[in-house]
Formats: structure tokens, C-alpha cells, sequence
């Protein structure tokens, strides 16, 4: 059975911080060892031939970090979340301004960008928002970008979807094309895919919503901290933050500058500079 | 010297569990000693897009209130600890839970490999593992994983299982040290509280 150890991940992480700038250092251990094996399963590569192929072929590292981070989402995940934003957040919201900006911070392969455009266009304000969705591996930017998606995938977005109690018939907002999902351009009309690091990357601007669910739970407490002092800078004072409906920022220094909104789906809002 | 061979080193319990397993689990949370020592760590095939009830359910007749740990929660003593719905649940060498929502592993998310198999790389030799009836081979691994590093292996009997493919794959996988029903895993558990009294 392929095992690797801690020094051996610790010696990997190292290498990608120093010669790529991309940190990893501080990810939670148990699911790092995971993709880490589960990379050396999928290239047949032993830990000394990663290290060697991460040193001496500069190409790999793309490869490598599709499939180190994890890209596994789904459309309307926790549909009682989106029924509570599309009742609740995003009307008060609008209760200030009629135009505003959201994040999605670790979009991954854009299944939650694609959930936030249809709620907006359900709710006729499509037009009014700007959303920029960033992510650290430009390869799944690409595939976000497509908005196409395995045709098997849709059976549980719809599901998902019809709890959520959406207003149309999902099927509307896609056309089959070669046993893919093809969503709607008109959906991503003001939306912009960018390459962004939360872990080394600057503030870039200043947002009403913020959605980074289920990212953070791969990182330890330490920098779970230092991701919600961006997440705190990048939003408006009243601004939101959501989180993964298991995850938690009571143990973070900033915890205080935020109330909860909603506990049960892990809505915050700012409310200290 | 009791009747296992206990001693008071064991620092967790793990239980795994599928179709047919939720009556024992019951009845193994309702007859649990009160001040049960250890923490114990459940990892049950469940439903994905239901995120309560389970917790609710199990908690009923349970003698110490079951939850759902956030990601990074510290483990304590004497808790009982469920993997929420649509995460694996990982446990960290901090002796804390981390949850992920990376691919399904055996058609399943949360799925019980993923937390044995933490569970034994971080308690090593003072870890139980309980597996108990299930429909699919999830745990196997796990169960080898515990028994590799030391750890005690509990599979519940087949014959008394709902569906017994789980404790079937993991008596093919490794060595199991225990094959109990229901009943005597209660006894059990009765047998290991009393040495840490």
C-alpha cells in the first residue's frame, strides 16, 4: 500500500512555497496526504519521483495543483442555504444599494457561481450585480469559464435545485451538447473568472457578499486566521460572509468584528472595521 | 484481568456502520456507561442531502448527547461524535477533526475508510475499531489500517447483521480480533469503561 510520510509532505509543500510561490504549508494534514498519495497513484510516480519531477519540470506544476486542490461541488449544495439568501441576504442587501459586487472566493469548477446566477436572474437582478470568482489553479478557471458539466452531474443539481424551490424548470438554463451541460452565456454576463491566491494574495477589492464555502476546512486554524483578515478587509462594513454549513470562525482573532447571521448555514456579517 | 484482556491505554473508540446498523448504534449509545471514558467516533453511511436529523435520532435514547463536530473542533473525552452529512470526516494529529469535501470513497461522502484510517494513524495502538453491518465494502481498509497499527478490530457478528458485506469485507481485509453481536459489544464497552475506574 502507497504511504507517505509527514517529513515527506513537509519536504513537498517546501518545495512548491520555494520554487512556485504557491503555499501549502499550512493545509490540513489529513486531506494533503490524501491528495498527495492519490497523485502518486495517478502518475505512478514514488515520492522521490515527484520531488525530482516538481524540481526539474516547471510544466508540472499546473497538473499538479488541478489535482491537489479539491474540486469536488455540486449546484445549490445545502439548498436551504440558498433558499435563506435569496429570502433573506441578498434583499437586505438591496435594502442599501441597488447595485452590488460578490466573491467567490475558491470557485472551483464555477458550480456555485452558476447556482448564484440563476437565483439572481430568478430574482430579476441579474443585471445589478458584479461577481468576480478567483481561484489559485488556473486549469479549473478554464473549466469554470466553459460552464459546461458532465450531463450525470445534473441529476443531483436538479435535485438541489428543486429544493431550493426555484422558480423555473432547471433544464431551462442548459442545452445537451455532447454529453455535457452547457449552461447559458447570458447567465455570466457580469461575471469575471481570475487567478487568485488566498493564501499569498493581495486584497484586491471591497465586497457586499462574500462566499467561501467549504475552501477554508483545507487549511489549519493558523491560516484559517490570516484568510479571515482578508475575507474582513475585502468586505464593506455590513457586508456578509459565508462559510461551509460544518465550518466555524469562533477560535479566529477577527471573530468579533463579525455577527452571526444565520448559524445554521454560516452566514456572517461585518460589523467592525 | 478481565474478560478481553482490557487495560485502561485506549484513548478512542471508532464505529463504522451502514444499512441495517442504525438499531445497534442506538442501542449501543443507549446502554453506554455513564462517564464513558473515551470519545467516541462515528462515522454512518447517511443520507447526502439531509443535513438533520440523523444527529437528533441517534441522540433519543443515547445517554450522552451525539454531535456533529465543526471542522477543526478539538476531540474530548466522553464525547460522541457523528460525521456530518456530505463531508469525510478526518481526524488530525492535534488530536481535532477535519472535514473535507473531496470525491466520494466506495460511493460514499462521509465515508468510513477516511475516518478509521485517520483514526488509526493518529491513535496508533490505543484505538477500538467497530464495524457493523453495512451493504458495501466501505471500512475494510479502515478496519486493515487499525489492525496495522496496532489497534483492536470489532466486527459486529454477520449472521446477526441486517446486511453483512461490511463485516464480511473487513474479516476478508485483516485481522479481526473480535467478532460480537450487538450485545456483546455492550458488554464490552461496560468491561472497558470499568478499567479506567
Amino acid at each position: 500500500m502507497l504511504d507517505i510520510d509527514i517529513a515527506d509532505l513537509k519536504r513537498i509543500s517546501e518545495l512548491i512555497y520555494q520554487k512556485y510561490n504557491y503555499d501549502f504549508r499550512n493545509y490540513a494534514m489529513s486531506s494533503f496526504k490524501r491528495r498527495v498519495l492519490r497523485i502518486m497513484e495517478l502518475k505512478k510516480l514514488s515520492v522521490d519521483a515527484l520531488l525530482k519531477k516538481l524540481t526539474e519540470q516547471p510544466s508540472f506544476i499546473n497538473e499538479f495543483l488541478d489535482e491537489l486542490t479539491v474540486n469536488v461541488t455540486e449546484m445549490f449544495r445545502d439548498p436551504s442555504f440558498w433558499r435563506i439568501m435569496r429570502e433573506e441576504i441578498i434583499p437586505a442587501i438591496m435594502l442599501n444599494h441597488k447595485q452590488f459586487k460578490i466573491w467567490h472566493a475558491g470557485c472551483s469548477s464555477g458550480e456555485e457561481v452558476v447556482s448564484m446566477c440563476i437565483m439572481l436572474k430568478e430574482m430579476g437582478i441579474l443585471h445589478d450585480v458584479t461577481l468576480i470568482a478567483t481561484d489559485l489553479d488556473v486549469n479549473i478557471l478554464e473549466r469554470a469559464k466553459l460552464a459546461s458539466y458532465p450531463i450525470k452531474n445534473m441529476e443531483l443539481n436538479e435535485k438541489n435545485y428543486i429544493r431550493f424551490q426555484g422558480t423555473r424548470s432547471f433544464k431551462d438554463y442548459y442545452r445537451e451538447e455532447n454529453g455535457n451541460a452547457v449552461f447559458n452565456k447570458d447567465l455570466f454576463m457580469n461575471v469575471s473568472f481570475r487567478r487568485h491566491d488566498l493564501v499569498t494574495g493581495d486584497i484586491f477589492n471591497k465586497f457586499d457578499l462574500v462566499l467561501c464555502r467549504n475552501v477554508m476546512i483545507y487549511f489549519n486554524q493558523a491560516l484559517q486566521n490570516e484568510v479571515l483578515k482578508k475575507f474582513h478587509e475585502s468586505l464593506f462594513k455590513y457586508g456578509y460572509l459565508a462559510i461551509g454549513s460544518k465550518e466555524s470562525l469562533i477560535w479566529c482573532d477577527y471573530a468579533n468584528r463579525f455577527i452571526v447571521v444565520n448559524n445554521e448555514e454560516k452566514i456572517y456579517k461585518k460589523i467592525k472595521d | 484481568m478481565s474478560k478481553y484482556n482490557l487495560n485502561n491505554s485506549y484513548k478512542a473508540v471508532v464505529i463504522g456502520g451502514s444499512a441495517g446498523s442504525f438499531q445497534g448504534v442506538v442501542k449501543i449509545l443507549s446502554q453506554l456507561p455513564k462517564g464513558f471514558p473515551l470519545p467516541i467516533i462515528m462515522c454512518l453511511h447517511r443520507l447526502k442531502h439531509v443535513r438533520n436529523g440523523f444527529v437528533e435520532a441517534l441522540s433519543i435514547k443515547s445517554v450522552v448527547q451525539v454531535t456533529e463536530p465543526h471542522d477543526k473542533e478539538n476531540i474530548k473525552k466522553g464525547s460522541v461524535y457523528l460525521a456530518p452529512a456530505n463531508y469525510h470526516m478526518s481526524v488530525e494529529l492535534g488530536l481535532y477533526f477535519a472535514l473535507s469535501t473531496e470525491e466520494m470513497i466506495n460511493n460514499s461522502r462521509p465515508a468510513i475508510d477516511i475516518t478509521l484510517g485517520t483514526s488509526a494513524f493518529v491513535y496508533k495502538e490505543k484505538l477500538i475499531g467497530i464495524l457493523l453491518s453495512g451493504a458495501n465494502k466501505d471500512g475494510a481498509l479502515g478496519m486493515k489500517h487499525i489492525h496495522d497499527r496496532g489497534g483492536l478490530t470489532i466486527v459486529q457478528e454477520p449472521s446477526e447483521c441486517m446486511i453483512d458485506t461490511m463485516p464480511r469485507a473487513a474479516l476478508a481485509a485483516t485481522k479481526i480480533d473480535h467478532i460480537m453481536k450487538v450485545d456483546q459489544i455492550v458488554e464490552f464497552l461496560k468491561e472497558l469503561d470499568k478499567q479506567y475506574r
